[in-house]
């Protein structure tokens, strides 16, 4: 199904481009399907990026170079070491300040001819609806379920568009919701998974390009809904293998039973999304203190002391490379059929890298009748801060 | 019919890493009580304990939903490729909180 894009309409007073802009636009001005009309819309135009991570960078860069006249920023988060691989916005000497401070700088100095407005908080259903309010287009590149509900839901009772994307390790989807007689998201996607089935952030990572990809992509289409040009990604899921190098694309249906969206809608107002994705919150204690713990300092001690310990760790093999304690590696999806590897009689400590995982193994051993079996209190993390600083963090 | 069932990335760590498998089936549901049958860590990802396909989790006969044809009643042709597309969140920071 292709949707032919009419333009969006803007009550603004027609404004005009100064010497600058046009110098600076040129390259649209001489496209037809752009023109001085649409690099006009495009400076009328207020978009609203959630989230400033991995496709924020190419959509916030993008967009600004673009010359959208008003951008806004949701993030609360500071930008760390790990962001550098594939948050492009970002340079070395940011890490450690606030997103949306090395973000509005950056696009500033892309183009100071545009507004960045800044809402430093995490998005919420009590703030939600009064900051998408006042823009045309949102665009959602968040990093998690309950956020991209609560966008959507947002959405659509404001009838605004919602430009989609996600990422997962090499494979992404880009979707264009929310727009008038499209699907929204829960039409795709009735419910969340429930949080134990999410695969972990041990088979997570992503390819650093990836978000580059599918964040220019859903620029591209936040770009086309302004200007009401082209064919837009409504109806229509673009799935897109980096591994592979291949995009496919699949038919997406309004849900005529679609709770917030379809004709007998449940949802007229923004509900409590944490709940509703079953998480307490984002650093909900694991039941990892349910299980007998040890600190590196105590494991360090009694090595010292020459205490036979047996280091069980159960990460996946390439974290194992990336840095490790010397233990015997059993990855936890495989520790039911290798358990024989496992001498019970003997003091077993179980770690993986923060020690949530280790603490699933250590609950599984004990069920399994191994009695001296201990979690390492924070995993290799803690290891790291408390007895080995040479040690690398992941 | 031989169908080939593409497996998502999130997915691949239950079927043995594969991007795709073959399968020799009339349905859709056939397909993946096949696909289910050779790697059984996948049920858990793919269905409920009833017997349902999850709701976060989606499939495509070609293009096409298979909730808006005959869901796993769907007849199969020759050729014909199934797509399983679960919802992943991922955008910015690591997939869900660090562990």
């Amino acid at each position: 199904m292709a949707t032919k894009l009419a333009p969006l309409t803007t009550s603004q007073a027609e404004p005009k481009l100064s010497k600058e802009e046009i110098l600076r636009y040129s390259r649209h001005l001489i496209m037809p399907e752009v023109g001085m009309e649409g690099q006009l819309k495009l400076k009328q135009a207020k978009v609203l990026l959630v989230g400033t991570g991995g496709l924020g960078a190419p959509l916030g860069l993008y967009l600004a170079a673009a010359g959208v006249g008003r951008l806004g920023l949701v993030d609360f988060d500071v930008v760390d070491f790990t962001n550098l691989q594939r948050q492009v916005t970002f340079s070395t000497s940011d890490v450690g300040r606030a997103k949306l401070d090395a973000a509005k700088e950056r696009l500033g100095n892309l183009n100071p001819e545009i507004q960045i407005d800044t809402y430093e908080t995490r998005l919420t259903s009590a703030n939600a609806l009064d900051i998408l309010r006042d823009f045309d287009i949102v665009v959602d590149g968040t990093d998690n379920f309950p956020t991209r509900y609560l966008v959507n839901d947002a959405c659509v009772l404001l009838g605004k568009p919602n430009v989609y994307g996600s990422i997962f390790r090499f494979e992404g989807q880009a979707t264009v919701f929310g727009y008038p007689g499209g699907p929204c998201y829960r039409c795709l996607y009735p419910e969340p998974p429930p949080p134990g089935l999410v695969p972990s952030c041990a088979e997570g990572g992503v390819l650093g390009v990836l978000p580059g990809i599918v964040g220019a992509i859903q620029a591209t289409e936040t770009i086309k809904l302004i200007l009401g040009k082209g064919d837009a990604l409504v109806g229509r899921l673009l799935v897109f293998d980096a591994l592979a190098m291949r995009f496919r694309e699949l038919k997406l249906r309004k849900n005529p039973d679609c709770p917030v969206c379809g004709e007998h809608r449940t949802i007229t107002q923004l509900i409590d999304y944490e709940e509703f994705c079953g998480i307490r919150g984002e650093e909900a204690p694991a039941p990892a203190t349910l299980v007998p713990e040890i600190t590196p300092r105590e494991v360090k001690a009694r090595l010292d002391r020459g205490d036979d310990l047996f280091i069980l760790d159960v990460r996946e093999p390439h974290e194992y490379q990336i840095c490790n304690l010397r233990g015997h590696l059993i990855p936890l999806g495989e520790l039911p059929r290798r358990v024989h590897e496992l001498d019970s009689s003997r003091e077993i400590i179980a770690h993986c890298r923060s020690g949530k995982r280790s603490a699933e193994a250590v609950e599984f051993l004990r069920r399994a009748g191994f009695r001296k079996i201990w979690n390492l209190k924070g995993g290799i993390l803690a290891w790291s801060d408390e007895v080995d600083p040479s040690l690398p963090k992941y | 019919m031989a169908v080939k069932v593409i497996i998502p990335t999130p997915l691949r760590p239950y079927a043995n890493r594969q991007e795709s498998v073959e399968f020799d089936a009339r349905t859709v549901g056939e397909a993946l009580a096949g696909l289910t049958t050779e790697y059984e860590e996948l049920r858990k990802h793919l269905y409920t304990d009833d017997g349902k396909i999850r709701s976060f989790v989606n499939v495509y006969l070609n293009d096409e939903d298979i909730r808006y044809l005959q869901k796993e009643n769907t007849q199969i042709k020759d050729g014909d490729t199934i797509s399983i597309v679960p919802s992943i969140a991922g955008g910015s920071a690591a997939p869900a909180a660090g562990r």
